[in-house]
């Protein structure tokens, strides 16, 4: 029998991390509601599963996302993930070949070469040895970047890297100790029966030169294992939890899982999927803006994960959504956040303790009913009846000049409208949910929605982003909501109004709630380039820079907002254009205040672009907005 | 016995002193402390002349901010809840005080003193 006490580090720690595993998934697949669980079991017999499988292969071992990002972190990234993984595939399997028997325990393949100091001589074997020294060497080259990163972090083209709690920093030693101890110890073997490839065998002949080769072999291969050892143990507790994890995260998300608004399963396995790659905090503006380094989504998945006290990281963040799209895990960021906030709106009570695996979701959130109403003061009103409603928006009565232009548009069409705000309306609940106040947004959200209904309108236009938001997803609503620049849009395009063109260079920022949050990027486009001429900037549809403005940051401080405007501004007008365009009052306003160029919103072009006199004037209130909707 | 006191006119008029004892200070103490920008403030109104509830009631931000910092805090909290946080006071505010979060902070505050009241 091939024994050698060396190896009992690398078996506890092996069998610790594989039941730990599995009893995890278990207890995740058990706490999850009722429809998420059909879905998953839907998704193991389904399609779900072979996606998901190749998924995890692009991602989880190439890092294909990562890979489209940063070259060279993407590269450090894949050789340690695929490098390894193609380590333990090729051991198995030579030690199947090799080995005395198949089907070996793990250890034999991992530690083949102490149990085989003469494999590898010549023909095949030294053929096979040849490609375990290359996947080696492959895995030792990440290794470089990654411990160069840790101090240079420009090396991979990062301007900041994660910070680490301590049992990060431990387990981070010992994954970086477990290559290089091998490669030493292989080495040695190699080098006391003269046997290896291009690199073990190589070193091992040149230690071996000035080494006792045979007995300093012995303490490395000790090493080896107990570094193994140690890093399965640390797993848990680590931020290397995400290798395991994410797999689960996978396979869920392909069976149809989404966050929800509430804590659940799905939210605890997203938090243990992050690896802390520390993309999100080299695409947040806080951070090379304003110079805000602690409150990225990595960190408040580390604090979540730690149960750390992270109101404060929580509502510091613009929620512009530039880290979902980057994350190259597919966490649900901003959602996570979102529900951060709410936690500490809600009352709590007491939960099964072994249900839950962080501390937070022990202490289940439960809705506290409505004391009473804090807007007692709002009165029902009358309505009048029309056809278009045009919500302006807390934000666009303090930029008059898109309102304005919102009027003049509308009279030109000749449209039945009525501008439901003019006198000064409702916030539209937005800023109160963007705050965690979900309950005082449901009163609010309720009130315009009577508003709203009463006035029998089929159209619903609104000037703010951030209104259009909440409009599509937290009102229930039978009339059709656009935002100004879909209505305008579908004016030209349908002839209800007539455009000249503007001889002015124009470039178009994208709002973040509108963008990212409402997915709206091309009909923007479409009117600019339709009355001016539009120019690209480095920050198209989803890469969209945040003008600072948000209302999302409560935290955030004047000046620190004005820095990212000011950087956000600089990179838009790099070229020189006559306007910076934009769809958002909040934008224009922040804008305004950081550049020299002239700011203006895509209704105040469209409104000096305006042909008066050729408007087609409708008589008949039944539009054709109306009549596609029928159509449709 | 109270009758005959109004029937003499004591009462026309109340105590104009100030009663340190009967002022809390706490709330601005935190808010001050939580969200510095709250000393730049110049009270000049800025914030209830745009304000979106203010077209619907009275309610000030100006007013409750100064009887904050003065520590008459009884009516405060039932005023503050009406706020929508639209954040318009932040956009308008000229000394850049972060009006919102004192809005947050200070409910979060009353909601904390009220617990530990009893």
């Amino acid at each position: 029998m091939q024994f050698d006490p060396f190896i009992i580090p690398f078996n506890i720690g092996l069998y610790f991390i594989l039941i730990y595993i599995v009893v995890r998934c278990v207890i995740w697949f058990l706490d999850l509601s009722r429809p998420d669980k059909l879905r998953l079991q839907r998704g193991f017999f389904g399609i779900a599963f072979t996606q998901s499988l190749k998924e995890i292969f692009m991602e989880s071992l190439i890092h294909r996302k990562i890979l489209k990002t940063n070259l060279r972190l993407g590269y450090m990234h894949m050789s340690l993930a695929f490098g390894w993984f193609l380590l333990i595939l090729f051991g198995t399997i030579e030690a199947d070949i090799f080995g005395a028997k198949h089907l070996n325990a793990p250890y034999k393949a991992i530690f083949f070469k102490f149990f085989n100091p003469e494999h590898g001589r010549s023909g095949f074997e030294a053929v096979y040895g040849f490609i375990m020294d290359l996947i080696l060497a492959f895995i030792l080259s990440g290794l470089l970047l990654a411990v160069t990163k840790r101090v240079y972090s420009k090396i991979v083209g990062m301007k900041k890297t994660t910070k680490l709690k301590l049992t990060d920093k431990i387990a981070l030693t010992s994954l970086w100790l477990i290559f290089p101890s091998r490669l030493l110890a292989e080495s040695f073997t190699s080098g006391a029966y003269g046997t290896g490839s291009f690199l073990t065998g190589t070193l091992g002949t040149w230690l071996a030169t000035f080494l006792p080769a045979r007995e300093m072999a012995y303490p490395f291969w000790w090493l080896y294992s107990t570094a193994l050892g140690t890093f399965f143990i640390l797993l848990p507790i680590s931020r290397y939890m995400h290798i395991p994890t994410e797999l689960f995260l996978i396979f869920m998300r392909n069976s149809g899982i989404r966050t929800g608004d509430k804590a659940g399963t799905y939210t605890e396995v997203q938090t243990y999927s992050c690896s802390s790659c520390g993309i999100c905090i080299d695409t947040c503006q806080l951070n090379y803006s304003a110079g805000i380094t602690n409150i990225q989504s990595a960190y408040l998945m580390k604090g979540i994960r730690n149960s750390y006290d992270i109101s404060e990281i929580a509502d510091n963040c613009l929620m512009c959504g530039r880290c979902d799209q980057k994350c190259p895990v597919g966490i649900e960021l901003s959602p996570i956040r979102m529900i951060q906030r709410r936690g500490s709106e809600a009352g709590t009570d007491i939960r099964n303790i072994f249900k839950g695996y962080l501390r937070s979701r022990q202490n289940a959130i439960t809705e506290t009913i409505p004391v009473s109403s804090n807007y007692k003061f709002l009165r029902e009103q009358d309505s009048e009846k029309t056809d278009v409603l045009y919500f302006a928006g807390c934000m666009t009565h303090l930029t008059p000049g898109i309102k304005n232009s919102m009027v003049k548009i509308l009279d030109a069409s000749g449209m039945k409208f009525r501008f439901m705000d003019e006198e000064g309306g409702v916030c539209c609940g937005r800023p109160l949910m963007l705050a965690g106040h979900d309950r005082e947004a449901r009163e609010l959200i309720n009130y315009n929605s009577q508003m709203i209904w009463k006035s029998g309108a089929h159209t619903l236009v609104t000037s703010c982003p951030i209104c259009y938001k909440v409009f599509k997803e937290s009102y229930y609503l039978d009339v059709e909501v656009l935002h100004h620049t879909q209505f305008i849009r579908r004016l030209i395009a349908d002839g209800y109004v007539k455009m000249n063109f503007l001889r002015k260079r124009v470039v178009y920022h994208s709002p973040c709630e509108l963008g990212r949050g409402s997915g709206i990027y091309d009909e923007p486009r479409e009117v600019l380039n339709h009355v001016s001429r539009l120019e690209k900037t480095s920050f198209e549809d989803a890469e969209s820079l945040c003008c600072g403005g948000s209302l999302a940051n409560m935290k955030i401080s004047s000046r620190d907002r004005l820095k990212i405007s000011a950087d956000a501004a600089k990179e838009l007008t790099r070229r020189n254009p006559d306007i910076l365009a934009t769809a958002c009052p909040l934008c224009k306003k922040s804008f305004a205040a950081a550049t020299q160029t002239r700011v203006a919103d895509i209704s105040e072009i469209v409104a000096e672009a305006l042909n008066v006199g050729h408007s087609k004037k409708v008589n008949d209130s039944r539009s054709i907005i109306l009549k596609e909707i029928a159509n449709i | 016995m109270a009758s005959n006191k109004n029937k003499f006119g004591f009462d026309i008029s109340l105590g104009r002193q100030i009663n340190y004892d009967a002022n809390n200070r706490n709330i601005a103490e935190y808010l001050f402390d939580k969200e510095p920008s709250m000393r730049r403030c110049i009270e000049c109104g800025g914030c209830s002349a745009t304000c979106t509830t203010a077209g619907f009631t009275t309610f000030s931000l100006r007013e409750l901010m100064i009887l904050i910092k003065r520590g008459e805090t009884d009516e405060v909290y039932m005023n503050l809840k009406k706020c929508m946080l639209c954040g318009k006071c932040t956009l308008v505010c000229p000394r850049g005080v972060n009006t919102r979060n004192i809005i947050v902070l200070a409910k979060k505050a009353f909601q904390k003193s009220d617990e530990y009241a009893i």
